[in-house]
């Protein structure tokens, strides 16, 4: 029951502001007020998507328990009700309670963690290798088996940036080259930076992870689907570093053998 | 009698600047701490609100990236070093010596040192926004190699830190030399009220971890002018290291930041609960055992830089221990409101606003210990809105807490309960459009520390930077309160409060310039 009040209370809250907001928003046209984690399109990204949705739940429970008993003290305990003050200053069977629980709780989530990283740490069988340099403030790509590199760079004009021109829909998220990788295909990517440590991530592909001039740090991606997906730098890199995004583009397998001929046949 | 006429000497007040410069007193350096620490916090509060403005609409319209890199950067620092820290030394001169029924602290003269190197610190750190190429602009936690590639604001910086690490060791050494040796007769190790308790846990961590802090910076010092490779691979040294380095001190940092606060909540509730502290012996064993794991849990802030498999399952599990003894305390904090008989002043609201929301921000900690799923959390927007419900709701509002609680102990005039309200809900109601929309942003996929951001984020970032200039104005009704409450007032009793607890109300209010000339009998 008390569930359903938070439920009705929360979608009440958020009714009044969002209708509050929509007045004086100027992109209320391409609003998208997105509460959570974007779709996820890898084996990975999902594992992190249930882990996450798992936690959040568990927090959620957690949190409306703890609200529960401040608000119901706050209501019932007062002195202008006429509440007493009772003696007590501790109780042993209470404080062994929320000692073990909340160990039980965390041991439940350490078991699915330990499983994912398990699963995201073994880069072992994969298909392709795909290195990933950051530099000031832009990627490298190299398909080492394939002998194709390239740089890739914010496409958006700086005229959109100082508000010269309108902004277009994947202002910020657009780049010059296009990074492409084939779909179902386990692509290990080797991650490493030229200057000053850089971060790739891509949401809906997968975590982030840092590259870091002198190490060569990996992770993997496998595609369910094809699509256009867009991320970007996440580690502070200096002056630009809001300016240097990702976009990967996954394809059917026989596309991406044409991209690469083609890619060749250029340099 | 000789002693009367001993304290009747004592109780003259010097006059003029040199009370101010020359002072030993340690309520005098306490008030010195506490408006340091608020000028500061209005200071860092105007860098939020620069970096707000810039996030108001997707484009550059106000800084340049530059300049913004660093407000982000010198915000942190001025609220972290200049402003929190401080302001719980603050506390902790006024307080602890009357509330272990001390006559001062143990080294009087040193304290005074230790707080005028504050201001020359902090200016230092300001005027690196002034000098060729600017201020710091790498992140507070200044990773090289982008910080090699600073300009002199970066060298200044690392001065700032020295001084300010310097500053808050012998800080430190003096809580910790007055709290061992001058509590008054009987008044034992588990008697000490929770305050003094999460006090001396805190010195002890800060001992530890400054100058951790101080040879990491000067390893950077040395990378930058003296050709030294610690951190360049190119010279055969390890970025990473200084990470590892940074987060040993980072991590008790954080904890450095809140135990003080927890021990202001503690005496805070009690007093409008009219009811004693539940768990006083398992409070302080959590506060010591939050203050031992914080020593084995850094590498949780970077679980990105590609750690081994053992070390990123020994960091997620050790990260997530902590949450175990912090459940204790909260739970004991709500155990002492159950069956009490509450009133609600304005140190009572701060105190349950800070259980409240600062368990917010304790839950998206516990979902970011989650290793995988942290791989998406980790420097977004989400970890800014965790850190402010921790640092702001946890810190900030119990010290609010805490000056609404003492300021009639301080002043001897009771503050404007109305006002202390308004300041109250203004604050919290502010805060929560600020921050809350955040943990989307996060979740959406927003980087931090990027002054211009793609369209999808425009709603939120819209609500978020609304809410932060009304949170930063309404700071102001804090400082009008604190003007009022000492230029005059309703007369405040010595209790101050309906029977509360602790040395600190048995003395006058305001508290006279020397108190427990002789030491009280604790029974």
């Amino acid at each position: 029951m008390i569930v359903s009040r938070f439920k009705k209370l929360r979608s009440a809250m958020v009714a009044t502001a969002g209708a509050g907001m929509m007045g004086f928003l100027p992109t209320a046209a391409q609003a998208e007020w997105a509460l959570n984690l974007q779709r996820p399109v890898t084996e990975i990204a999902r594992v992190q998507y249930d882990l996450h949705m798992l936690i959040m739940y568990i927090v959620t429970v957690i949190g409306i328990i703890v609200f529960g008993v401040m608000f119901y003290s706050i209501a019932k305990f007062r002195k202008s009700k006429g509440a007493e003050a009772a003696k007590f200053d501790h109780s042993t069977k209470a404080e062994v309670l929320w000692t073990v629980i909340p160990t039980l709780i965390l041991i439940a989530m350490a078991v699915p963690s330990t499983k994912a990283l398990l699963l995201m740490e073994d880069t072992t069988e994969s298909d392709m290798v795909l290195k990933v340099t950051g530099y000031q403030w832009g990627w490298q790509y190299d398909y080492l088996e394939e002998d194709v590199s390239f740089f890739s760079k914010l496409a958006t004009p700086q005229s959109q940036i100082t508000g010269n021109e309108t902004k277009g829909e994947n202002y910020l998220l657009e780049v010059d080259n296009h990074v492409v990788i084939p779909a179902g295909k386990k692509v290990r990517l080797l991650l490493t930076a030229k200057d000053v440590i850089h971060a790739w991530w891509v949401p809906q592909l997968g975590g982030k992870k840092d590259a870091i001039p002198g190490y060569i740090n990996e992770m993997w991606i496998r595609a369910d689907e094809t699509g256009t997906y867009r991320g970007q730098c996440a580690e502070l890199c200096g002056k630009d570093h809001g300016y240097m995004p990702i976009v990967v583009d996954v394809v059917e397998e026989a596309e991406y053998m044409a991209w690469i001929e083609a890619q060749k046949n250029k340099s | 009698m000789t002693t009367a006429v001993a304290d009747h000497h004592h109780d003259e007040v010097p006059k003029g600047i040199t009370r101010w410069l020359f002072t030993t007193n340690h309520k005098d350096i306490g008030t010195l701490y506490l408006w340091f620490s608020f000028i500061m916090f209005l200071v860092g509060g105007a860098m939020a609100l620069v970096i707000r403005a810039e996030l108001f609409m997707p484009g550059l319209q106000v800084v340049n990236p530059h300049f913004y890199n660093q407000m982000v950067t010198v915000h942190a620092l001025v609220m972290i070093f200049g402003a929190v820290m401080p302001g719980f030394v603050g506390f902790a001169n006024w307080m602890l010596p009357m509330m272990v029924g001390a006559p001062d602290m143990a080294l009087p003269r040193m304290n005074n040192w230790s707080f005028w190197l504050l201001p020359f610190a902090t200016t230092l750190l300001i005027a690196s926004l002034f000098v060729p190429g600017g201020g710091p602009a790498a992140g507070w936690t200044i990773y090289p190699p982008l910080s090699i590639q600073g300009g002199m604001g970066v060298d200044l910086t690392i001065f700032t830190i020295h001084i300010l690490g310097m500053s808050s060791i012998l800080g430190a050494i003096n809580i910790i030399a007055t709290i061992l040796n001058m509590r008054a007769p009987g008044m034992t190790l588990m008697k000490m009220p929770l305050f003094v308790w999460t006090w001396v846990i805190t010195a002890f961590l800060l001992i530890a971890a400054m100058p951790v802090l101080a040879g990491a910076v000067t390893m950077l010092l040395t990378d930058r002018h003296f050709g030294t490779a610690f951190f360049s691979a190119a010279g055969g040294g390890d970025p990473v290291m200084f990470q590892h380095i940074f987060w040993f001190f980072g991590h008790p940092e954080v904890y450095i930041l809140i135990l003080p606060a927890f021990g202001i909540i503690s005496q805070v509730i009690p007093t409008f609960a009219r009811k004693p502290l539940f768990g006083y012996s398992s409070m302080v064993f959590a506060t010591a055992a939050i203050a031992f794991l914080s020593f084995i849990v850094w590498a949780h802030h970077m679980y990105t830089v590609g750690m081994p498999l053992s070390g990123e399952l020994f960091f997620m599990y050790s990260t997530m221990l902590i949450a175990i003894p912090t459940g204790v305390k909260v739970f004991n904090w709500l155990a002492t409101m159950w069956r009490g008989s509450m009133t609600f002043e304005t140190p009572m609201l701060y105190a349950i606003a800070t259980v409240a929301l600062f368990t917010v921000g304790g839950l998206t900690g516990l979902m970011m210990a989650i290793t995988p799923a942290d791989f998406q959390y980790h420097d977004t927007y989400f970890i800014v809105a965790h850190f402010h419900y921790v640092i702001f709701c946890g810190s900030v509002l119990a010290m609010f807490s805490g000056v609404y609680y003492w300021l009639p102990k301080w002043t001897g005039h009771m503050y404007d309960e109305t006002l202390g309200k308004v300041h109250f809900w203004l604050t919290v109601i502010s805060f929560n459009i600020t921050f809350f929309p955040q943990h989307f942003l996060g979740f959406a996929g927003m980087p931090r520390r990027i002054p211009d951001y793609s369209l999808q984020f425009a709603e939120f970032n819209m609500v978020s930077s609304i809410g932060g200039f009304i949170l930063g104005f309404s700071q102001l009704i804090l400082l009008w309160v604190v003007i009022k409450s000492i230029r005059g007032g309703k007369k405040a009793t010595a209790e101050v409060w309906d029977n509360p607890e602790g040395l600190e109300w048995t003395v006058p209010s305001p508290a006279p310039y020397h108190t427990f000339a002789t030491a009280p009998e604790v029974r």
